[in-house]
């Protein structure tokens, strides 16, 4: 290995053992550096979208404009440059979009591959017979590269691709529905979504339909200077059923790099959503806090229908800054909101994440489940809501928030605000802050596990009752991941 | 099979200061030995126990320890337990959310990993962990709870005796293991721990009690002081001191050492 290889390798082993860090060579087409409005038409145009959606986006810019930047989150960072990103990049070879995942280059086959995400069908299936299949949608930068099992999905009338092909396929779907939970206006980080938003997954589960496997979307943000703005918009009609999971990861690049997210989630009349997130983006560097992922994302989903569901569980363990907030409206009567999450944060991360579950209709529910583990220098604060309007009569909310300190350089917060309006509900908060002890510490270690592996096991003990939420095929690689973060977080 | 040598150990202090616990101590145990320790609060007992298993903030600044030739103060504590060195806490640790399935497992994996052989799978921890549990006469329930968390006083001290087995140690070392239980609970974790004597693994028992040597009925009794062993006798030494009480039995031996 050559002198300079096995620095690299070091630094990475050093830098808190990121593995998915690598950058994929690849010929890119970006549009011009900086926001404008041609910068806009130019997405518009090359995603040859309707004047409708054009519309739209350059109504969002311009009210972007106006807008302040969210400012009550407990994160400190330099302000974000706009004109110094790129806002579209995406590989050359998916210029003209492949017909069959054979003729996508296989380069973005082996980013994917790589990352433990086979795009294949029957590579796929191939030794995991005792596993259903994930169906995946592949973002790559501002692109989808493809989506596996559209065909077999097909059978039971659900669509699921990515959210620039239904714009042309289904633009009933997409006009009535996007921008119905999180209008423009909502804040800053939404509203430039809004106006540059690339690509994402559109799902729609038709009536009555169970959908047969597990959905998933795998964001990839692979060029330097380059924003992702994804944005992804699930339909549940009534009675149907869906669990959605989508994971993310970045290269090493020394910039700080921009994502900010769109997720819409909307449960009809006895449908039921179960959306999973594992976010791995790039942390930073371990030791100096440079480079990372800005990750301000709005995720909200609406229980529109009566005894509808929708339960947001989230892994959060990369970006240099999280400032996310899945939320529910409970608008329906009996429909249900749940929140279960895991933070970790290391080295000089900033994490500021929590929920917002408002409740609307009658005997509407909710539960929130938070752990927050805090290591190195960084900072972690839950910040969530619950509010009752006066016609939610019985409405009942359960939050728990659990912090874990490790190490005595690191921050825990927790910032609940409670506002109820009607005096029929129910609301219950408890919360606590630990730390890891000498004590279990050394217990582990007396009975021959190393401290690292101790480490692991304490926290993934301390955050079960939110792992335990996630799919089968989630949780053995969350546990890992839990591990993997917390790295050199004990001298 | 273990060899101390002119022990002498610091304890770091709150405020940062190194205070000497273990004043130059000698003890030699062979296999298949079981050794007392006993002496009032205060004497380095459980200092002791901390240094020969490794724990951080408790620095040995003179002499040798060896386990079978091999010089356990250059190991971290995982390693010296890889070697076979057991502690059976005096209060055992609580881990919330950890089930004890899951820690055994992890426990004993790390040592067969540590020892280069191979990892056991859920199937073989499972055999395992109800064999031993069966020889123990210990519920199935404790395992599906969490490490010691709501455990009785007799559970977690039922809890060690159970690890001790599940890892077979060469050398164990239970510290003050009769505190806080019932003259019932003491016998039942005797008899734990007298079944798993044998002629290839020794114990080092710390008490302040000769009520639990008589159910642990050691070959040689120390007596401790000031951070030194100061007499070794049979077990009758362990009745001689629980008729006098340590303050004049301490006062007699430094009368006769004076004469």
């Amino acid at each position: 290995m050559a002198a300079t290889e096995k620095t690299i390798a070091q630094v990475e082993k050093l830098s808190g053992g990121y593995d998915a860090g690598f950058y994929t060579e690849i010929e890119s087409e970006k549009a011009p550096k900086g926001l404008n409005e041609d910068i806009i038409r130019f997405i518009s145009a090359k995603k040859k979208e309707p004047e409708w959606m054009l519309e739209r986006r350059l109504k969002a810019y311009y009210h972007w404009l106006k807008m302040p930047e969210p400012d009550w989150a407990k994160v400190k960072f330099t302000p974000i440059d706009y004109q110094d990103a790129y806002y579209y990049a995406a590989p050359k070879s998916m210029e003209n979009a492949p017909d069959t995942i054979d003729d996508v280059d296989p380069k973005l086959l082996d980013t994917y591959e790589k990352l433990g995400i086979p795009l294949r069908e029957q590579e796929m299936l191939s030794g995991v017979k005792n596993r259903s299949a994930v169906a995946v949608d592949a973002v790559f930068d501002s692109i989808s590269v493809a989506t596996t099992f559209k065909k077999e999905l097909k059978k039971y009338g659900i669509i699921f691709s990515s959210l620039s092909e239904a714009i042309q396929n289904h633009p009933e779907l997409v006009k009535k529905y996007m921008g119905s939970v999180v209008p423009y206006s909502d804040n800053k980080h939404a509203c430039l979504n809004s106006a540059v938003f690339t690509d994402g997954s559109f799902v729609y589960v038709p009536e009555g339909v169970r959908c047969p496997m597990e959905l998933s979307t795998y964001f990839r943000i692979n060029e330097m200077n380059t924003g992702q703005f994804e944005r992804t918009l699930i339909i549940a009609d009534k009675g149907s059923y869906v669990s959605y999971l989508e994971g993310c990861t970045a290269p090493m690049h020394d910039e700080r790099q921009l994502h900010a997210a769109i997720v819409e989630v909307i449960a009809h009349e006895d449908a039921e959503v179960k959306y999973s997130t594992v976010q791995n983006w790039y942390p930073g560097d371990f030791n100096t806090g440079a480079g990372g992922i800005y990750n301000f994302v709005t995720k909200r989903g609406l229980c529109e229908g009566r005894n509808s569901k929708i339960s947001w569980t989230q892994v959060e363990t990369g970006s240099a800054i999280t400032w996310k907030y899945p939320s529910c409206i409970l608008k329906g009567d009996n429909s249900q909101g749940e929140f279960y999450s895991v933070a970790i944060t290391n080295g000089y991360q900033q994490a500021d994440t929590g929920t917002k579950m408002i409740h609307i209709g009658k005997n509407t529910k909710s539960r929130i489940i938070s752990k927050g583990i805090s290591a190195g220098h960084s900072d972690n604060t839950y910040r969530g809501v619950v509010k009752v309007m006066p016609g939610a009569e019985n409405a009942r909310n359960f939050t728990v928030c659990d912090s874990l300190l490790i190490g005595n350089d690191c921050g825990a917060h927790t910032v609940p605000y409670v506002e109820s309006r009607n005096n029929t509900a129910t609301l219950g908060h408890e919360a606590t802050t630990s730390k890891i002890s000498e004590d279990q510490l050394f217990y582990c270690m007396q009975r021959g596990i190393s401290k690292e592996e101790a480490i692991a096991l304490i926290v993934n003990g301390f955050a079960k009752e939110v792992l335990q939420h996630l799919p089968m095929e989630f949780a053995v690689e969350a546990q890992k991941l839990v591990a993997i973060s917390l790295e050199g977080s004990i001298g | 099979m273990i060899n101390i040598n002119n022990l002498h150990a610091c304890v770091e202090t709150a405020d940062g200061e190194a205070k000497e616990i273990i004043k130059g101590l000698n003890l030699e145990i062979k296999s298949g030995e079981v050794h007392a320790i006993m002496g009032p609060n205060g004497v380095g007992k459980s200092t002791l126990s901390y240094v020969l298993s490794g724990r951080d903030g408790y620095n040995v600044t003179d002499g040798s320890v060896e386990l079978d030739g091999v010089d356990l103060l250059k190991l971290n504590p995982e390693e010296r337990a890889a070697l076979g060195v057991f502690l059976a806490f005096q209060y055992p640790v609580e881990i919330p959310g950890v089930n004890m399935n899951v820690f055994l497992k992890a426990a004993v994996n790390a040592l067969r990993k540590q020892r280069g052989e191979n990892e056991l799978d859920a199937l073989g921890m499972l055999k395992l962990i109800k064999g031993k549990s069966k020889e123990l006469g210990i519920s199935d329930d404790m395992m599906r709870r969490t490490v010691n968390v709501g455990f009785s006083g007799g559970e977690k001290k039922r809890n060690e005796i159970l690890q001790m087995a599940m890892l077979e140690p060469k050398f164990c070392i239970l510290d003050e293991t009769d505190s806080g239980l019932d003259i019932d609970a003491i016998k039942v974790v005797a008899d734990g721990v007298n079944k798993l004597r044998s002629p290839d693994r020794s114990f080092l028992v710390i008490t302040h009690y000769q009520r639990l040597l008589d159910y642990i009925k050691p070959d040689i009794v120390h007596v401790m002081a000031d951070g030194k062993i100061v007499k070794t006798g049979g077990p009758e030494l362990a009745l001689e001191l629980e008729e006098k009480g340590y303050a004049e039995f301490l006062k007699a031996e430094e009368q006769e050492k004076a004469a």
